[in-house]
């Protein structure tokens, strides 16, 4: 088996607060191979952005990263200098975040940035640059390339400015791309589009992807293995199909089933009942206890380990310990 | 149709933009163009469509939020566009809304108990003496307790305070409640609660909900009927189940294509619709779909087709269908 091009390693990050400190991230574990699309699941608060932060050392100062390693290309990220991060940064990992208007400085051309940030890596000259620039753009679809280099980020419909975004994401060759929510902030015709963009230019160029979101019917459509996250710890990894087909985590189970679908009208909705916890670091035994629909009484007192299920599907659930699936 | 509470016959509604400086020309845009629909009381109507189709628009003049440029609405089959304000307010205690972010739309300062009691103290329906009574047993039905009358609002989770938007929504005893966007902005575990929750209540209290959303999943599951609206214009009505199994505009086969379903399947290629959404400022002629529709024919660039009857309860307008 191939070396991960990415390592996770017990990861615990902190945040402090006026209220007193926020355990985000408990022991978050993964490996992403090269050339993979890896899913990142979870609702608000689980945790997933604050890990796709963490790899590019951009957390916020309130945060800190308590225990557990980060390996890039072999690489511990946690380790290295300021110096180093930077060229890694935007130079072999980029990222992409939910509103393309927010992640593009409004005052500079198109053109322009991507024309900044190739030189910095690639050690371009500006000319050729600017070529590459228009590649990248024309590699995305974009129409009239020329004029979209000139044009200004609001000059651009939400989804030509993530298309954008991908395009200068992918730029100066990198090996791994991180998604945070891409399509979020877009229309359903014009999210499909961008997902078939981003597959395409995956397979094409051979990164590896990181996939953030909360929508598991984006997740079932891209990735080939996947995480789930809740309040900050892992509670089901593997292969996407062998999760989509069989949920082994009653928190992975109830989230697939809370979705309507066509064809459930006049069908209640499984709901999970309650709310996520707010400092996930202040309960004992295992975080989805308080409501999960299968709990037990050892669920309250100690925390469930990974438990291994197949060798690429595992779930941090003492059910899927016994192997009895509920 | 049976006692419609909602008749909508061509109403439109137009928006001046700003001219320039020094143009003397004015700019309009039509976010919602001759749109025509019933909806009978006790009924789950969906719109659905993407940003800027004019949903939103839609639902703010079903309740005379938005004054109406021309057209004619009728609710209970009172002519809403020829009410005097005091009358409009009155009648107003009979329609409801909700919107989609509670943080947006209720007040950060006011306690729970304040947001519910508020229409009850405007319209004098409740003594003050047993007004936290009242509210309680407003509270019970969208599931909150005592322990909540007294917080407020960043003390809850946003589907706690969406529950409270909904409480006072219903304070009134309203017939007519226009949900806008009610659950998008809540977790899928969450927005579960609050749809079953919906749900129960428009059966408990035969209520008739106008249900706004993007997001077609859930519209089919809440909605008896759905109407599809593309550029200021509803290009689809039909009932629930038979515009999602069978779908006829060339529109909401594209919509529907496109949502991405939690199931590994074996095409993992999403169909996709090609070019951007045009701007309702300056639509295309003819047919507002042309552009991006697969199946265009040289007349849809001509005419624009009108919304018809291909059987009972289900209208289309496309005019390859109608052909």
């Amino acid at each position: 088996m191939r070396d991960p091009i990415l390592r996770i390693e017990d990861l615990h990050i902190e945040f402090r607060t006026s209220r007193g400190v926020i355990h985000a991230l408990q022991g978050v574990t993964f490996d992403v191979m090269p050339g993979e699309i890896f899913g990142v699941v979870g609702e608000t608060g689980c945790g997933k952005t604050i890990t796709g932060l963490s790899v590019l050392r951009l957390l916020p100062r309130s945060a800190r990263i308590t225990q557990g390693n980060i390996r890039f290309e072999g690489v511990d990220l946690l380790k290295i200098s300021q110096r180093e991060m930077r060229s890694i940064r935007g130079g072999k990992i980029s990222i992409i975040f939910q509103d393309p208007s927010t992640s593009m400085n409004p005052l500079f051309t198109i053109g322009f940035q991507m024309n900044k940030v190739i030189r910095e890596h690639l050690k371009f000259s500006r000319e050729k640059a600017r070529e590459r620039a228009l590649t990248m753009l024309a590699a995305t679809g974009l129409p009239d390339v020329e004029r979209i280099y000139d044009s200004y980020p609001h000059q651009l419909s939400g989804g030509m400015l993530q298309r954008a975004m991908i395009a200068l994401a992918l730029s100066c060759e990198h090996s791994l791309l991180i998604a945070d929510e891409p399509t979020t902030a877009l229309d359903v015709t014009i999210q499909s589009q961008i997902l078939q963009l981003m597959r395409e230019l995956q397979q094409k160029l051979g990164v590896a992807m990181i996939l953030i979101t909360h929508n598991l019917g984006v997740v079932a459509n891209m990735c080939d293995r996947l995480v789930v996250l809740y309040a900050g710890r892992v509670v089901e990894i593997g292969e996407s199909r062998s999760i989509f087909e069989n949920p082994q985590h009653p928190y992975t189970r109830g989230l697939m089933s809370a979705i309507p679908a066509p064809g459930s009208r006049g069908n209640r909705l499984s709901a999970i009942p309650g709310n996520v916890p707010i400092d996930p670091g202040a309960l004992k035994g295992c975080v989805f206890a308080p409501r999960c629909a299968f709990v037990m009484p050892r669920c309250l007192k100690e925390s469930p380990v990974m438990f291994h299920l197949s060798k690429d599907h595992a779930s941090t659930c003492f059910l899927a310990e016994r192997g009895d699936l509920f | 149709m049976p006692n419609p509470i909602i008749v909508a016959k061509d109403i439109v509604k137009e928006f001046q933009l700003p001219g320039g400086w020094l143009s003397r020309k004015k700019h309009s845009i039509r976010a919602v163009d001759q749109v025509s629909f019933d909806v009978s009381r006790g009924e789950v109507f969906g719109l659905v469509g993407e940003s800027g189709c004019g949903k939103s628009t839609l639902g703010l003049m079903l309740l005379r939020l938005l004054d109406i440029t021309s057209g004619s609405l009728f609710f209970n089959s009172i002519d809403l566009t020829r009410l005097t304000s005091a009358e409009l307010r009155q009648l107003r205690r009979q329609m409801q809304i909700v919107f989609q972010n509670p943080n947006s739309s209720l007040s950060p300062r006011l306690k729970v108990l304040d947001i519910v009691a508020e229409p009850l103290r405007t319209h004098h329906i409740a003594p003050e003496k047993q007004m936290r009574e009242q509210v309680l047993l407003l509270l019970d039905q969208v599931g909150l307790g005592k322990q909540h009358l007294d917080r407020f609002p960043h003390e809850m989770s946003g589907g706690q305070y969406q529950r409270v938007a909904i409480a006072r929504a219903l304070a009134l005893n309203p017939s007519l409640i226009v949900l806008d966007e009610p659950t998008s902005a809540l977790d899928v575990s969450v927005q579960a609660q609050i749809i079953n929750l919906l749900v129960d209540l428009q059966q408990k209290l035969n209520l008739t909900f106008i249900f706004i959303s993007h997001d077609l999943n859930v519209v089919q599951h809440i909605s008896d009927r759905i109407g599809v609206m593309y550029l200021g214009k509803l290009v689809e009505i039909g009932k629930s189940e038979e515009v999602f199994m069978q779908p006829l505009h060339p529109y909401t086969k594209a919509l529907l294509a496109s949502i991405p379903q939690p199931k590994i399947g074996k095409d993992k290629e999403l169909k996709t619709l090609k070019g951007q959404i045009p701007s309702v400022a300056n639509p295309p002629s003819g047919c507002r779909f042309h552009t991006r529709c697969p199946s265009v024919i040289s007349k849809c660039k001509l005419s624009e087709p009108e919304l018809i009857a291909v059987s009972i309860d289900r209208f289309v307008a496309c005019h390859l269908v109608v052909e």
